[in-house]
């Protein structure tokens, strides 16, 4: 266990918290330009986030531990999965516990903590959001997993950090039909899993459209702090997930302090970029019904499911 | 080329190839439908072409050649012209009154045409043409209500890909090669056009069905056999050819005749 690894996971997991409302702010600032609103800079969600922490913290009425617990659980399983996912180096001492399917459970234990919230408030508003939640978690989670399976067909194992690798010294797994069929499936189950356009307005209060917004209706002060940071953590560390996995160039690999912090530089950048292409893809997106949800992640997962067969029966085992 | 390479760029080709089957059956449009199609037969056509570049055989270079003008230039533009043909309005004067009205009175009449109403008198005459071309794509250029609904039978597309890979193990492991592995691919194109021809009912997207079996049935010819004779292969395209001149001729008739392109409603005799 060396002091650079323990340093990479800490700097991986300091970098997710203290800079995803910087990339929130990014994206919001993105959009605005594109509207040709001025927008309110970069570090608005820093400002806003700010202003919540000091406010008193407010519960409902009848509200039992599920509803107080879950913020906190949100963003403690994020930056759990936000220290696994290889984004800045994979050799990390976690990096042998580093499942997929850790990784993807530790997301849904989030969710799930934030829909029991939903419901423990009562209201009309919170059922509806988070069996909204939990209809799109389930169609989901399948894709996310079936996506990832397709390059750990070739890898031998589902152990990101081993995946990764593998793809950093054979770049021509990424061109072949399984990485390029599974990249889209995974694009659009993360659409789906963070609530961006396609499928949840993330800026929406409109009763009969928000899924998200729906469940954390009820929370104040610094709980919602924690609710917005924990759904922002989770576009970072997915869009870093699909960024590690697809484009793992600058990755570190070995133990040099230099390599890792190349790899966090370039991962805040892939994010970054990732980032204002999906503001910029939003402006011109409208949001789908929610009975045509379904038939959008079916197709994710069907390109999902392609793909493993693809990098099964193509890949020449 | 060297075979790493050559693998690896026709298993993108056959990728495509699938890929582009899936979205025939994801999407409604059948604008979109005949322009993925298109697609289809580019990939196609690359097949041949990368066999004949790995083994040097130039006469597959032809082969590929007539593939792309029929399958990605001649076909998509005759159903683009059935398209057109029944997507315009069977009684212009009506839809034109209809439309005006929409324009003046409908939800679209914004405060900038109650200012300077004259000045923007252009601009209406495009508004009413858009929503009413919106009201006739609405009912005959969309597959709106197929037998089986998008979900189901995109989840249907992923086992009848399961099942091509299941029954053609036996065929790959005969002779494994970079093109026989992917032979699997044209046999899910194959069951996916079935799919969709059986499942579909515009008589436009039966058309692509039917060409999405075909297109499957030769890709399996050139990966199977690298390469059909091209006497054969100019027989089988002429023949497709006639039948989807034939079915667009039909289909004409069957939208004055019926003024629709419903199949489900042929169903019945009437006097």
């Amino acid at each position: 266990m060396s002091g650079v690894g323990v340093a990479a996971v800490a700097a991986q997991v300091l970098v997710v918290v203290l800079g995803t409302p910087l990339l929130t702010g990014l994206m919001r600032q993105v959009r605005a330009r594109m509207e040709g609103r001025a927008g309110a800079g970069v570090a608005q969600p820093w400002r806003d986030m700010r202003k919540l922490l000091r406010k008193t913290p407010v519960t409902p009425t009848g509200t039992g531990p599920a509803f107080r617990v879950a913020p906190a659980l949100l963003v403690a399983t994020t930056a759990v999965a936000a220290a696994l996912v290889p984004l800045a180096s994979t050799a990390t001492p976690v990096s042998g516990e580093a499942d997929l399917i850790l990784v993807v459970a530790l997301l849904a234990l989030g969710s799930v903590a934030l829909a029991l919230a939903g419901l423990d408030t009562g209201t009309a508003f919170g059922g509806m959001g988070a069996s909204r939640e939990m209809t799109v978690a389930a169609l989901v989670e399948p894709t996310i997993l079936l996506a990832v399976f397709a390059l750990s067909i070739p890898a031998g194992t589902t152990n990101l950090p081993r995946i990764v690798e593998g793809a950093l010294h054979e770049p021509a797994r990424l061109a072949s039909p399984a990485g390029l069929l599974a990249t889209a499936a995974l694009a659009v189950a993360v659409l789906a899993e963070t609530g961006r356009i396609p499928v949840d307005n993330p800026s929406t209060h409109l009763e009969l459209t928000m899924v998200h917004e729906a469940m954390v209706l009820e929370y104040a002060g610094p709980d919602l702090a924690l609710v917005e940071l924990g759904a922002q953590m989770r576009l970072t560390v997915l869009l870093g997930l699909l960024a590690s996995l697809f484009a793992p160039w600058g990755i570190a690999t070995g133990a040099s302090a230099a390599a890792v912090a190349l790899g966090l530089v370039l991962f805040a950048a892939k994010v970054a970029m990732l980032g204002a292409v999906l503001a910029a893809a939003e402006v011109f997106w409208a949001k789908v019904r929610l009975f045509r949800v379904p038939e959008l992640l079916a197709g994710s997962f069907l390109l999902a499911l392609l793909a493993v067969t693809s990098s099964y029966f193509l890949g020449g085992v | 080329m060297s075979d790493s390479v050559f693998t690896q760029l026709l298993d993108l080709a056959c990728g495509a190839f699938l890929l582009t089957a899936v979205v025939v059956l994801w999407r409604r449009e059948l604008s979109v439908i005949v322009d993925v199609f298109a697609l289809q037969g580019v990939a196609l056509a690359t097949v041949p072409l990368l066999i004949g570049w790995h083994e040097g055989r130039w006469d597959l270079a032809a082969v590929a050649a007539g593939i792309a003008v029929l399958r990605a230039g001649i076909l998509p533009h005759l159903m683009r012209r059935a398209l057109t043909a029944t997507t315009a309005p069977p009684h212009a004067d009506e839809d034109e009154d209809d439309g005006a009205s929409y324009g003046t009175n409908g939800p679209y009449g914004t405060a900038s045409w109650d200012r300077t109403d004259g000045a923007h008198s252009p601009e209406r005459t495009d508004r009413t043409d858009g929503t009413h071309r919106y009201r006739a794509d609405a009912g005959e250029a969309r597959e709106t209500q197929p037998l089986v609904n998008v979900a189901a039978s995109l989840l249907t597309a992923a086992l009848l890909t399961l099942l091509a890979y299941a029954v053609s193990r036996p065929l790959i492991a005969l002779d494994p090669s970079p093109a026989t592995r992917a032979l699997p691919v044209g046999l899910a194109v194959v069951l996916i056009g079935f799919f969709v021809l059986t499942t579909r009912r515009r008589a436009l997207s039966q058309v692509v069905g039917f060409l999405l079996l075909d297109n499957g049935i030769t890709a399996i010819a050139f990966l199977a056999t690298s390469g059909v004779p091209l006497i054969v292969e100019l027989g089988v395209s002429f023949d497709v050819l006639l039948a989807v001149l034939v079915l667009q001729i039909l289909t004409t008739r069957m939208r004055t005749a019926f003024g629709t392109t419903d199949l489900d409603d042929l169903r019945e005799l009437h006097d």
